[in-house]
This record gives C-alpha cells, structure tokens and sequence, in this order.
C-alpha cells in the first residue's frame, strides 16, 4: 500500500510550486545583471545585452528542446555532440562544393536524425533516456571525430556566413548599438514556436500529462508514445539547428566543440523553473535559464581572475543549488493541496480515459520476469 | 546446448575469444613473449591494459544493481590521479615510501569523497543519480584542472609508477593489485549480505525498506565505493603513464561509458536488480580486447566511440522486451501464461 502512495507522489509535483524556481531565476538573473552593473560597469547597455544574444542564440535553441524532453520526465544527453556532427559535417559539406542552402537543411536534418534514433530506443525499446542519449552522445562525438580531428572553416564568403551578419536595430551613442543577427531570430522563433506547442496543443498538452504521470496519460487515450519519439526528435533537430547557427557565427567547426554543452542546456531549463521529474515547467523559464548562464559567463569573463575551468564547476554547482531546490520544492508541495493538483491533473489530460489503451499495461505484464515487484505496484493505482 | 546458446555470458565469452584470435594473429609478435625481465604479448596486453576499467566497472555494476547509475567515474579518475601527480610533483623527495603512501591514500580520500558526495545526495537528498553523478562528472574535470593548475601534471616519483608499471616475475603488478581489489569486493558483497541487499534495493527500495534494509545506507555505500574504485583506476592510470592529462580527452575520458558497457555485457540489467561480478570481468576484458583489435587492425581511435555507441544501443535491444517478444515463439509464451493461470484457478 504505502508504495503505491509514495508512487504517486513522485509522480505528481505540484505545478502551482515550480514557478517558485522560475521567479528565483529571474530575481537571480536581475541580481546578476544589476549587479554586474554596479561592479564592472556597462553590463545593461544595448551592445552587451545583443552581443548576449547573439553569443548565446545557439544555447536559446538547445534549451527549447531540452524543455520538450525533461517536461516528459526524460533527458537529452546528445546534444552537445550532435552539434559537433552536424557542424563538422556541413561545413565539409560546403568545402566540397555542396550547394550551401542545401547543406544548411541537411545540417538541420542530422539532427533530427540522431533525435530519431534515442526516440526509438526511448519508445519502442524501453531504453532508459539517459542512456539511449548517452549513446547517441557517443555515436555523433565518434562520427564528428572520424570526419575530422581537425577544425574545418568555413569557406569566406559564404552564405552560411551571412547568418551571424550583424544588423544594427537601434543606433546607440558611441559603441553602443544594439545588433542583431538572423542567428538571434532564428532563436526567437524556435522559442515562440516552442511556447505556442507547449501551451497551446494537444502535443504540448501531451509532453506535460506524460511528465505528470506516464501511466494516468496513457490510461486517458492520450498518444503518449508518440510524444515520447517526438520529443527526442524536436530535441535532436534543435541541436541541428543550434550546430548551424553555432558554426556561422564562430566561422568553423571542430569534434570537440559541444562539449558539456548538454550540461548548460539542462542547466538553462531546470533554472528556468522545469522539473527534472517532470510535468511542470515554462519554455520561457528555460530562456531566463540561459541569459542567467550567458551573463554569469560575461561577468566570469569581465573580472578575469576566475579560471576558465571553474566555469564549469560554478556551472555545476548553480545547478546543483537548483535541483535542491525543485527538492525541497516537490517535498514540501506533497503536504496538502491535493484538490489543487487533482484539478490540474484532469485539465492537462484533456480527453476521457480510454480503456482500449492496453499498450502500457502488456508491456509491464512482459517485464514482470524480471522486476516483479516494481512493476507490479503502479498499474495498482 | 540450447541454454548455452541463450546465456548472454557464452557470447560474450565467444566475442572475447574472438576478439584474442585476432590480436594474436594481427600482432606479428609471439603470443607470449619475454623480454626485459617483463612478459609480452596480446594476452599479457589485455592484463596490462584492463585492470583501470576493471576497476570502474566493478563499482559500476553494483550503482546499477541499485539501478542507479555512476556517470562521473571518468572524471573522479581524473581528479585521484590529479591530487596524486600534484601532491608527488610538490614533495621534496618524490620517491620515498612515506611520500608514496601519501599520495596513494590522498587520491584515495578524494575519490571516496567525491562518491560519498553523490551518494550522499542520491540517497539522503533523493536526487536523481543520473543528474547527480552528470553534475559530478562535468565538476570533476573542472577540480581537476584546478588542481593541476590546467596542466598535465607529472609525478616524477618512479616509485610510485611502479604500482602500475612493475611487475612480479615477469606479470605485471598492476593487473595484480586489480586482482586483489577485486577480491576484496567479491568477498564483501558476496560473502555478506550486502549483495543481496543491493540487489533487493534495486529491484524495488520501498519494498526493501519495508523488509528491513536500510535502502538510504546501501545507495550511500554502492556511490561512495564506486568513487574510491575510481580513485584505484585513477592511480592506476596515472601511475602506468607517469602523469595525469586534465583536458576532457585526458585521464578517464569516456570511460563512464565504457563501464555501463562492461556491466550490461556481462548480463547485468540497466534496470537495476540483480548483477554478476563476474560476467562484468567479463565484460571488461571484452573492452580491452575490443581497444586493442581496433589499435592491431588500424582503424582509428576516433573511430572507437562510435562503434562501442552502437555496441551499447545493440546490447540495450538485445534486452529490451519487445525484442525477446519477437525471438520466442507464440506457442512458448502462451505455455508461460497457461502456468501462471493455473494456481489461481486452484485458489479460486
């Protein structure tokens, strides 16, 4: 008895709750800033803020599809190498003389064929995510590594090129423009587009019912294993994208770039208020999530006593401070409220529950060999 | 024969053999050869070259059999062999036996503390493993390359690289240290309770705390054990090259992976429950043979985690159920489901 209780709790964080790591972000993120300001001096100018933009666009783009899949209780671990592969692979691409325009969709489409690959291990196979994804991970760092060792650059002069050309929007005094760059729209549009598929679709509604509890989703009708390919599959194309955009504005590509970028990008979306178990978060949070990194890089960068390899251990630490706190966020948001979160519950699931919807409880019945137990205790609720 | 052919262990065994073969043939030299006092050969290569990912693999197996899982071993390999070189390259006389014991048991602490920080958190905080231990590996070569100073940092203590590089008659030391250690772990997890616990956390905690094991202890224990393990592959690695590589190619990279790989060859399941120390020797030794036919074949190292990425998502459909569904036959399972209605017809 008291396992199926406990089940449910883990499987239900409270929605209302998460926000509370999201205004923590954006006070963070305003503390940074604001703070930055007073100590380093010209942090909230024009030419700062666009240049945030511009530098960090590509990290915008991972941390939308890292929010598709961690809102289903998933992860993505491959994202960081598959931005290596797809930008290896397209800039070879162009040095082969490939027509440019073609080479930036199939840059695009690499992606999305490594997303494919984890979502079907994810779906049909019953792999963990982390480890489906860990294994993409190493299969696109180990292609990226064969294609070259070496850094490839882009040919001067190409189109791909023009996608970091800088446009200035508002003509500031001195230096202090705010610029643009068809880079940073591009990311302003997968974020849209990621907040309208969210928020506003059957899909979206779909990605949260199933972090909330896989098993009540699928007792509803909902597609749930559908979601969970697709998931992978946004995650996948976004990382191909963010290789494009990645390798226009640096110029080249290289095996290792892409490195750790995994661990930014979950950073950007659990600081941004989305629950690593799931069901609960804003891909507008995750936005917030990346310009607190973006600035605290700037800052580390501005004092110049910090050694490069700390960044990475503040990295971790902010967002080791950030899952603690979605902790103690899901601990103290399971005393009481229930009528709150049952009402919720219903609203994401959308359609009635479906009996006809025997995909989950057969699979359960054929891993029963092995962990009878474990299993046996969830469809019980 | 048939339950041979379905054991995973037997192909795991088949692909080790054949693994050998080839190395012994594409190897030119004698199969086992002697030369400066040392022997030599592909045989005695797997020995030299297996026992850092022995290591790992061990405390690996018993993380998953909680089904959790240990993704920072690479970097705390880092991080041990980091505080070893740093702490012999700033002592005054790099080759005495106390200097030596220092260093060792140094990288030791470290990595017993990295891994009872995760287990810590895993097991007190509840935090997931995966995300814990990701933390913890991404840190570990940050602290690393604080520790060095971002350098490759070298011991200079030849005393101290003589754990991995002497040998005893001829075999090399290394292998025996890693020998020894494993027996340690066998004896303490199979000759106690620990085993059987681990393996009751893994297949379901609450019912295991409800049954009397201290599920929140024996997390704790299987992460600190695997980071001192770690520490052991750190110092092992370290010592055989005579320094520590801090960068994300150097000391320890990518060997989570090959760990999760040595585990799930030798027949412990991803989803946690119960494990074969024994099969993930195996599995080690699989690797190792695997690492060298790829040097004796000439295919390049860059090539290597591509190709042990699709060995792992091969292995992960080999033991994903809908694939076994597809190899037995309708008739066998329908057999399976008329047993286990039987008893609740004589209950009824």
């Amino acid at each position: 008895m008291s396992s199926v209780s406990l089940d449910k709790k883990k499987a239900r964080p409270k929605i209302a709750r998460s926000t509370y790591t999201t205004i923590a972000a954006v006070a963070l993120l305003v503390i940074l800033l604001v703070g930055g300001h007073l100590i380093y001096g010209k942090i909230l100018a024009p030419n700062t803020m666009s240049s945030l933009l511009r530098n960090y666009a590509y990290l915008l783009i991972l941390a939308v599809g890292l929010t598709f899949t961690i809102l289903t209780g998933g992860i993505d671990l491959s994202v960081g190498a598959i931005v290596a592969f797809s930008s290896v692979a397209g800039v070879m691409l162009v040095g082969a003389g490939w027509n440019t325009y073609l080479v930036m969709v199939l840059m695009v489409l690499m992606g999305t064929g490594f997303g494919l690959i984890s979502g079907v291990l994810v779906r049909y196979f019953n792999v963990q995510p982390f480890i489906a994804t860990l294994s993409t991970m190493f299969l696109a760092r180990g292609l990226a590594s064969m294609l070259s060792t070496e850094p490839v650059r882009i040919p001067d002069g190409s189109p791909m090129k023009s996608l970091s050309t800088e446009v200035i929007l508002y003509d500031g005094p001195k230096n202090m423009d705010f610029k643009i760059s068809l880079n940073v729209i591009i990311a302003i549009v997968v974020l849209i587009i990621g907040f309208i598929i969210l928020h506003r679709t059957r899909f979206g509604r779909t990605v949260y019912a199933i972090g909330g509890s896989e098993n009540s989703a699928s007792l509803m009708g909902l597609p749930t294993g559908r979601a969970k390919l697709m998931v992978y599959v946004i995650s996948g194309t976004l990382a191909g994208l963010a290789g494009l955009v990645y390798a226009s504005r640096i110029g080249n590509a290289s095996n290792v770039v892409g490195t750790g970028w995994e661990l930014d990008a979950i950073a950007a979306t659990v600081i941004g208020g989305t629950l690593l178990t799931g069901g609960a978060g804003y891909v507008l949070g995750s936005a917030v999530g990346v310009f607190v990194l973006g600035t605290l890089n700037l800052l580390i960068n501005r004092d110049g006593n910090v050694p490069a390899a700390a960044t990475t251990i503040i990295t971790g630490a902010i967002l080791l401070i950030f899952v603690l706190l979605q902790r103690a966020i899901t601990v103290s948001g399971n005393r009481g409220g229930l009528f709150k979160r049952k009402s919720r519950d219903v609203a994401a699931g959308g359609t009635p529950p479906d009996a006809s919807s025997t995909a989950l409880p057969l699979s359960e019945s054929e891993s029963a060999e092995s962990g009878s137990a474990k299993v046996s205790a969830s469809p019980a609720v | 024969m048939k339950n041979l052919l379905k054991n995973q262990l037997f192909w795991a065994a088949m692909v080790l053999v054949v693994l050998m073969i080839i190395n012994i043939t594409e190897n030119g030299t004698a199969t086992i050869g002697y030369s400066n006092g040392r022997l030599t050969g592909p045989i005695i290569d797997l020995f030299i070259f297996s026992p850092p990912i022995l290591m790992i693999s061990i405390g690996m197996t018993l993380v998953i059999a909680t089904s959790g899982i240990d993704l920072s071993v690479g970097s705390i390999m880092a991080v041990a062999g980091a505080v070893a070189m740093q702490y012999l390259h700033g002592s005054s006389n790099p080759n005495s036996p106390a200097t030596i014991a220092i260093a060792f048991i140094l990288a030791l602490a470290v990595g017993l503390l990295c891994g009872a920080f995760s287990g810590f958190l895993v097991s007190v905080v509840k935090l997931q493993p995966f995300i814990t231990t990701l933390i913890m590996m991404l840190a570990g070569r940050g602290i690393a390359n604080m520790i060095t100073g971002g350098g490759n940092t070298e011991g200079g203590s030849s005393g101290f690289n003589k754990i991995a590089q002497g040998t005893v008659l001829g075999f090399p030391l290394r292998f025996i240290v890693a020998i020894i250690v494993l027996l340690l772990v066998a004896a303490l997890v199979r000759k106690t309770a620990l085993g059987m616990s681990v393996e009751a956390v893994g297949i379901n905690a609450d019912a295991a705390e409800m049954a009397g094991v201290r599920s929140n202890r024996i997390q704790f224990m299987v992460y600190t054990l695997s980071g001192l393990l770690a520490a052991v592959a750190g110092v092992l690695t370290v010592a055989y090259i005579g320094r520590v590589e801090v960068a994300s190619t150097g000391t320890g990279a990518g060997m989570e992976m090959d760990a999760i790989l040595a585990v799930v060859i030798g027949g412990t399941s991803l989803a946690g429950g119960k494990f074969n120390l024994g099969g993930t020797v195996l599995g080690a030794f699989v690797i190792t043979a695997l690492d060298q036919t790829v040097v004796y074949l000439g295919i390049s190292s860059a090539a290597v985690p591509a190709f042990k990425a699709i060995v792992i998502i091969g292995i992960c459909l080999l033991q994903s159920d809908r694939i076994h569904g597809w190899f037995s036959s309708p008739s066998r399972s329908r057999v399976v489901e008329k047993k286990e209605e039987t008893p609740k017809v004589v209950a009824a």
